[in-house]
């Protein structure tokens, strides 16, 4: 029986060679009805051939991966049981429950109570209503989000175009290519703590910064909020410009070089070349991250505390929380225990993703070009 | 230079007007214009690499600010001409942090949390990418799809209420080690993308080989393990270096999680450490401050040495740390 299963396999191989001088076909035909149905171990099923009647009728072969692939259900989900559990415990429950804390009145994140259902979380946060009848907060609305939308639309659209420069750059050069993409790989492949620490001494009042520029700004301790803007945008691109030269590097060199060629042939000026071939040809790679660094650069944290220390300019005691970002306060406030608010900032975060990333989809349909 | 290419608008010529080829009409040989074209390209290129070589610099520039300022006197570095190079190298920045900061302790929890959510993120990803990639049942997609749109939720949602689920779990009251461990751990034990990654990988692997090996009479557990995890051997590699990198630069859940600071973790430890200065307190010690950071950025520099290849090319297809 076997053998007969390989010579099917060998005929798979070459169809079209096999078919033309297939015994199977011309001097066996007798054979074939037995295996137009398949055929089945004592196991379960492993291959299906195609009937030469149903299909084409000329060649045998044996169809794609789905007949290939065994068919056991009960085992598939045993693989599949380590993955789905912890997915379900630590992904699935988290995001309806964290929805569903976000709506809930006085939740009690220890037992589990609540009273009711309400929109007072969210009022809470933009500071519309009163919490628990004291004060109202204005953290979030004052520095969480303008904080988070100057970070994104300033490091995003400069580290982008920073990044496509310094790729086509490195793309056109002979020597030391692959020292220098190493060099421009190095800020991915560090502590983001330690290099926060290293910015706020190069930011120091009597650091290098201000040596080399001979000025006396005050950037990270005890500064205003719009200085330390700065640095920490500095540290931002800095860090987030190694990834994106990788992508786009590696998107260049798939670059057809006849494109180039043809630009050669017709002496087409180089910023032409660039605007007219490579950005156009590259299209798929910058939307690629520009939806990952939206996204990435609205959950910014790290930066904030490894450079400050804490919510503010004035470190971890800061009581005018003015460097917070939106997954600043999030985190903030469940450490403070306010899980009621911090869920509802979550679902904030999470709405406002989906929001950029269903636009940033639109676009793509009808601007990239493939 | 640029004036002796001229154009020919071949839209504009009428048919009957001469042709005029535009090296005829500059006046220029061949020769010159290639010449003129060698320059040019000379220029650019001594741009370009001026271009690099600046940005490189700068790029490198604080990594070189924080070895030069753990070598330096506490004096040296808030003077008002700062120096390129330390006058006077401490050596005794390093000793003095090994003696404040835990390195040791760190380091080990790090180690041992990195390796066991290494080892439980693969197995679980090996399992998954192989129902995915090789078995068929009902709801494959579905639930792959499930998946991938997982992925799409950003992970600060989930952080609430995990904190719940494992305070639920008893890991957070009276914590000990192993409590504190494993909230560190299972939580990050499965990740969507590995599994993408990976499931693409075993897709690849031929369909020839399944059958030779169902021929050979193998089980799908002894395909999977004999042929398939092998040849998948460079992916496994990356995911696990790149899960490494992201325990050793994770901050924010073991910062939540642990109620210790022996607990803690390397990130944590540096930015929670004080260095201050021993006499005052109230003083931030920049060059013990440095000289951790050092010790930090070192074991993950000493990676990238060894596993250049398999961390680029792995951050490049699944671009996320950890």
């Amino acid at each position: 029986m076997w053998n007969k299963i390989l010579e099917f396999l060998h005929i798979r191989k070459k169809p079209q060679a096999a078919a033309k001088s297939s015994r199977l076909q011309t001097a066996e035909p007798e054979v074939r009805p037995d295996y137009d149905e398949g055929y089945s171990s004592e196991s379960n099923t492993i291959i299906r051939l195609v009937s030469p009647k149903k299909k084409n009728p000329s060649v045998y072969q044996v169809t794609g991966i789905d007949d290939v692939a065994s068919k056991n259900n009960w085992k598939a989900w045993l693989y599949l049981a380590p993955v789905i559990i912890l997915i379900s415990v630590f992904l699935l429950y988290p995001l309806v429950n964290t929805i569903f804390i976000s709506f809930a009145e006085n939740y009690q994140y220890s037992t589990g109570r609540f009273t009711g259902i309400t929109l007072k979380n969210f009022g809470e946060i933009f500071g519309w209503t009163k919490i628990n009848g004291t004060g109202t907060e204005y953290f979030f609305t004052k520095y969480a989000i303008p904080n988070t939308f100057i970070i994104t639309f300033v490091t995003v659209p400069v580290s982008i175009a920073l990044a496509l420069i310094i790729s086509v750059a490195l793309n056109s050069i002979k020597w030391f290519q692959k020292v220098l993409q190493t060099t421009f790989f190095l800020p991915y492949v560090t502590n983001a703590m330690a290099v926060g620490l290293v910015f706020s001494v190069l930011f120091d009042q009597h650091g290098i910064i201000n040596f080399l520029f001979k000025t006396d700004t005050i950037w990270i301790y005890g500064a205003e909020r719009w200085t330390a803007m700065i640095p920490l945008c500095f540290y931002i691109v800095w860090n987030s410009i190694p990834f994106k030269i990788l992508i786009f590097l590696s998107g260049l060199q798939g670059i057809d070089k006849q494109y180039y060629q043809a630009a050669q042939i017709d002496s087409c000026p180089k910023w032409k070349v660039l605007t007219k071939i490579t950005i156009p040809l590259l299209s798929p790679q910058i939307l690629y991250i520009m939806i990952t660094s939206f996204i990435g650069s609205f959950k910014e944290y790290t930066s904030v505390v490894s450079i400050f220390g804490g919510p503010g300019t004035m470190g971890k005691s800061s009581t005018e929380k003015n460097m917070e970002t939106i997954v600043f306060y999030v985190y903030d406030n469940v450490e403070l225990g306010n899980t009621s608010r911090a869920a509802a900032a979550a679902v904030f975060l999470f709405v406002i993703v989906l929001i950029f990333t269903f636009i940033q989809m639109k676009v793509s349909k009808t601007r990239v070009h493939y | 230079m640029e004036n002796t290419r001229k154009y020919i608008d071949f839209k504009n010529v009428k048919i009957n007007n001469n042709l005029v080829l535009s090296i005829e009409e500059s006046g220029k040989s061949a020769d010159a214009i290639k010449k003129s074209d060698k320059v040019v390209k000379i220029i650019t290129t001594v741009l370009t690499y001026a271009f690099i070589l600046v940005l490189a610099v700068g790029v490198l520039f604080p990594f070189y600010w924080m070895i030069i300022t753990s070598l330096k006197q506490r004096n040296e570095i808030i003077q008002q001409d700062q120096t390129f190079f330390p006058t006077i190298v401490m050596w005794t920045n390093y000793a003095y942090v090994f003696e404040v900061f835990d390195f040791t302790t760190y380091m080990k929890n790090t180690i041992i949390v990195a390796i066991f959510s290494t080892a439980g993120t693969l197995i679980t990803t090996i399992f998954a990418a192989f129902a995915f990639a090789r078995l068929k049942f009902k709801g494959n997609d579905v639930v792959f799809g499930i998946f991938l749109m997982t992925m799409m939720i950003p992970g600060e949602m989930m952080v609430i209420s995990n904190y719940i689920t494992v305070n639920a779990l008893g890991w957070i009251k009276d914590q000990t080690i192993t409590k504190a461990f494993a909230a560190m751990i299972v939580p990050f034990m499965v990740s969507v993308f590995h599994i993408y990654l990976l499931r693409q990988n075993f897709k690849q692997i031929p369909n020839e080989l399944y059958l030779a090996a169902k021929v050979d009479g193998k089980s799908d557990w002894d395909f999977l393990w004999k042929v398939m995890v092998p040849l998948a051997a460079p992916t496994l590699i990356s995911i696990t270096i790149l899960k490494f990198m992201g325990t050793w630069n994770s901050y924010v859940w073991p910062n939540l999680v642990t109620k210790k600071d022996e607990f803690r973790l390397i990130s944590n430890g540096l930015r929670g450490s004080g260095f201050t200065d021993p006499d005052d307190p109230t003083r931030i010690e920049y060059g013990y401050q440095m000289a951790a950071s050092v010790c930090v950025t070192v074991p993950l520099f000493l990676l990238f040495v060894f596993f250049r290849k398999y961390i680029m090319k792995g951050v490049g297809r699944a671009g996320i740390k950890g």
